[in-house]
């Protein structure tokens, strides 16, 4: 079969026929140059355009705006009870899960589900698949190095900065920090700069937990150790305020201006106490005060820090810092301005007798004191560009210190859990770790924590975390690695004989020195009558002008080598450089040399041969 | 002794086994063998959490169906047997062994 369809479409449909035919150009419209419009362009040459067959690619940084969040709770309440049944009402509601429990169903789905979930269980107790078969294989000292990595950064939110005066952790765990902010560079604050210090939330940096609002800014700031709630804080213009978290931001109680602190409290610390209500503060004015927070009209206590024992205050030494061990409740130590430390006794008879022993070393304000936490005895001081370890029983000198650093150091601290480790901040922002028994020249680890001056550190008491803040109010939370922050079995063991070995030499040095000022005096008696006197005095003008002279000289003449030095090196360099062009030409002269060595031997050769003919 | 009760004592009797809950399609508790408190919570957070494992498992093969949870925790086990109108909640403590 043939299907076939047939399309039609006429001729006309298909429109006008097309005739085409030659004909000249024509022109249609003529444009003449306009010298007008060329005012208003620029001529480009050269022309630059790309021909790299490769895409171009650049690189950009952007600082994404800061997220704020925030946490908020919301309290849940029991529901998806039928409506007519009251959740508040225990006889509906037992009566509704009686009836649930006649349902024949529920019987039928517990009986099912129980059976699986009995099979389960039985799982559960015949093995035990996550069982950690080698819990107890201690492991060996990790040999890895010893690191840090920071966890949070809290930053001052005003907008003109602080610095991070002073720090302290929440006493019952790891929560919260409180921070102290103040600007310690004289008269430099302007009357805009926030007074406010927080207390923050180590979980969360976009907002502090709690503002505190005092008076004056706080120097310091720290937690009273058996109520959590309760914060003591010492402000720039002397006067001491504490604050119980409940009651709010305000101070609970200020003690008042004339009788406080003349200068700003530096360091402030809860005493062991039966009632958990006293301290004691210290201020460069040179007073060191108690308090007890029940009333804090006055100080309960008094102390000048007059070294000459007279309690002149115009003689004082100024406090900038805190030593108190709460197993020695009737002692302190008092770090001041001039680089000494004071040992004091509490409980002496006469104020005077309070000052118990100085310990000088330091060239400049002892901006850290702590006693070890292990070995009580032994102290350590931060100051000038030093860390310092005192032995109570040596006076004369520190028994270990480290280098002298090219920056100045502004805090330091133990570790509370292993005794031979110790944190010390810089002003170059840097944070150092020494482990006195593994290296004693350098910090066993040296972290830039930021590019301003650090100012305050602080370990928690689990002496992994640590906190510091630094001179622009940013408060930086590191974490240690293990191996900073577990004890080796050996190291209390192998602390106490180093402690007990360098105490011991410091001893046989001083007694030494000791010995040969007796002879030295002995000897100026022996030879002088009643001139004797004039003599020496007369040699100690001199000598003085002397030294200077001489430490000159000395000076000069070693800058004069150093510069021989570098001359002399720099001719050998230059020595070096020259050959090294003529490397070219000497490659042949040796090849030529090497030519007659090898001629040699022939001839030696052929000469005993000879002989023996 | 119902049937039921039966089969919650013995479970309850095996070794290491804390608590017992039922909780309704709803999420409400109908028998418990813990304290109120501790039995609204976890009533109400074992039911959103069965709800999600559910749905998880149908979104993905919808001719599939959850059978079984189990929550493995640092301190205990929480097992959560879901059925269409009720689930059952057995809490246990495995390193008791």
């Amino acid at each position: 079969m043939e299907i076939v369809y047939v399309y039609t479409k006429k001729r006309l449909e298909f429109g006008r026929q097309c005739n085409f035919s030659d004909r000249p150009a024509e022109l249609h419209v003529d444009l003449a140059p306009d010298d007008k419009l060329v005012h208003d362009f620029i001529e480009k040459d050269p022309c630059d355009s790309g021909i790299q067959c490769a895409q171009e690619m650049s690189e950009h940084e952007v600082n994404t705006e800061r997220f704020e969040s925030e946490s908020r709770g919301v309290n849940h309440v029991e529901g998806g009870w039928p409506k007519d049944v009251n959740p508040q009402e225990v006889e509906q509601t037992i009566r509704y899960r009686k009836k649930v429990e006649k349902d024949e169903m529920y019987v039928n789905t517990i009986l099912q589900l129980g059976s699986v979930m009995e099979h389960c269980i039985r799982q559960n107790n015949a093995i035990d698949i996550y069982e950690e078969y080698f819990d107890d294989t201690t492991q060996e000292s990790a040999e890895e190095p010893s690191s840090a990595k920071t966890i949070n950064v809290f930053r001052d939110p005003n907008e003109i900065k602080r610095t991070a005066t002073h720090l302290s952790w929440y006493p019952d765990g790891a929560k919260k920090l409180a921070v102290a902010y103040s600007n310690l560079e004289f008269q430099r604050s302007s009357p805009d700069t926030s007074l406010d210090s927080y207390i923050w939330d180590i979980e969360n940096p976009n907002k502090p937990e709690m503002t505190l609002k005092p008076v004056s800014p706080l120097v310091c700031l720290e937690y009273n150790p058996k109520d959590s709630h309760i914060l003591m804080g010492g402000c720039y213009n002397g006067q001491i305020a504490y604050w119980d978290t409940r009651k709010g931001s305000q101070p609970v109680e200020l003690s008042l201006v004339e009788h406080s602190h003349r200068d700003p409290v530096y360091k402030v610390i809860w005493l062991q106490s039966k009632t958990g209500t006293e301290c004691f503060t210290a201020s460069t004015d040179g007073q060191v005060l108690w308090w007890d927070t029940r009333k804090l009209g006055e100080p309960t206590e008094k102390l000048i820090l007059d070294p000459t024992k007279k309690m002149n205050i115009d003689n004082a030494l100024g406090a900038i810092s805190l030593e108190y061990e709460p197993t020695m409740p009737t002692k302190f130590m008092v770090g001041t301005e001039q680089g000494s430390v004071v040992n004091c006794n509490r409980k002496a008879k006469t104020p005077a007798d309070k000052i118990v022993a100085l310990y000088t070393g330091h060239h400049g304000p002892i901006y850290a004191l702590q006693r070890n936490p292990f070995f009580p005895k032994n102290f350590l001081t931060v100051g000038d560009w030093t860390a310092r370890i005192w032995s109570e029983d040596i006076r004369e000198s520190s028994i270990m210190w480290t280098k002298y650093h090219t920056s100045y150091l502004t805090d330091g601290c133990w570790s509370p859990v292993r005794p031979a480790v110790f944190f010390t901040t810089k002003m170059d922002g840097t944070l150092d770790v020494w482990d006195y028994l593994f290296k004693q020249k350098d910090p066993t680890l040296s972290l830039q924590v930021c590019d301003e001056a650090l100012h305050s550190v602080r370990v928690q008491d689990n002496g992994r975390w640590l906190a510091c803040g630094s001179h622009s109010g940013t408060t930086t939370l590191l974490e240690l690695s293990d191996g900073l922050c577990v004890m080796p079995r050996n190291e209390k063991v192998l602390v106490t004989a180093m402690f007990e070995r360098e105490t011991k030499r410091e001893k046989i040095l001083e007694s030494r020195h000791r010995e040969m000022r007796l002879k030295e005096r002995s000897k100026s008696e022996q030879g002088g009558g009643g001139d004797d006197h004039a003599e020496r005095e007369g040699e100690g003008d001199e000598p003085e002008e002397d030294l200077v002279a001489r430490a000159e000289k000395e000076f000069y003449e070693a800058i004069e080598a150093e510069k021989k030095d570098r001359a002399a090196k720099e001719a050998k360099r230059n020595e070096a450089l020259k050959k090294e062009n003529e490397l070219q030409g000497e490659v042949i002269m040796e090849e030529d040399g090497e030519e007659k060595v090898n001629g040699h031997p022939e001839k030696d050769g052929g000469t005993p041969d000879n002989s023996a003919e | 002794m119902s049937e039921v009760e039966e089969m919650l004592k013995r479970i309850q009797g095996h070794k290491g086994v804390i608590g017992i809950i039922v909780v309704n399609s709803e999420g409400i508790p109908i028998r418990t063998t813990l304290d109120n408190s501790t039995t609204v919570q976890y009533a109400g957070l074992i039911h959103n959490l069965s709800n999600k494992a559910r749905s998880v498992v149908r979104d993905i093969d919808p001719q599939n169906d959850l059978t079984f949870l189990r929550i493995r925790s640092k301190k205990h086990e929480i097992m959560v047997a879901p059925d269409k109108e009720y689930i059952l909640i057995c809490i246990q403590n495995p390193s008791d062994n």
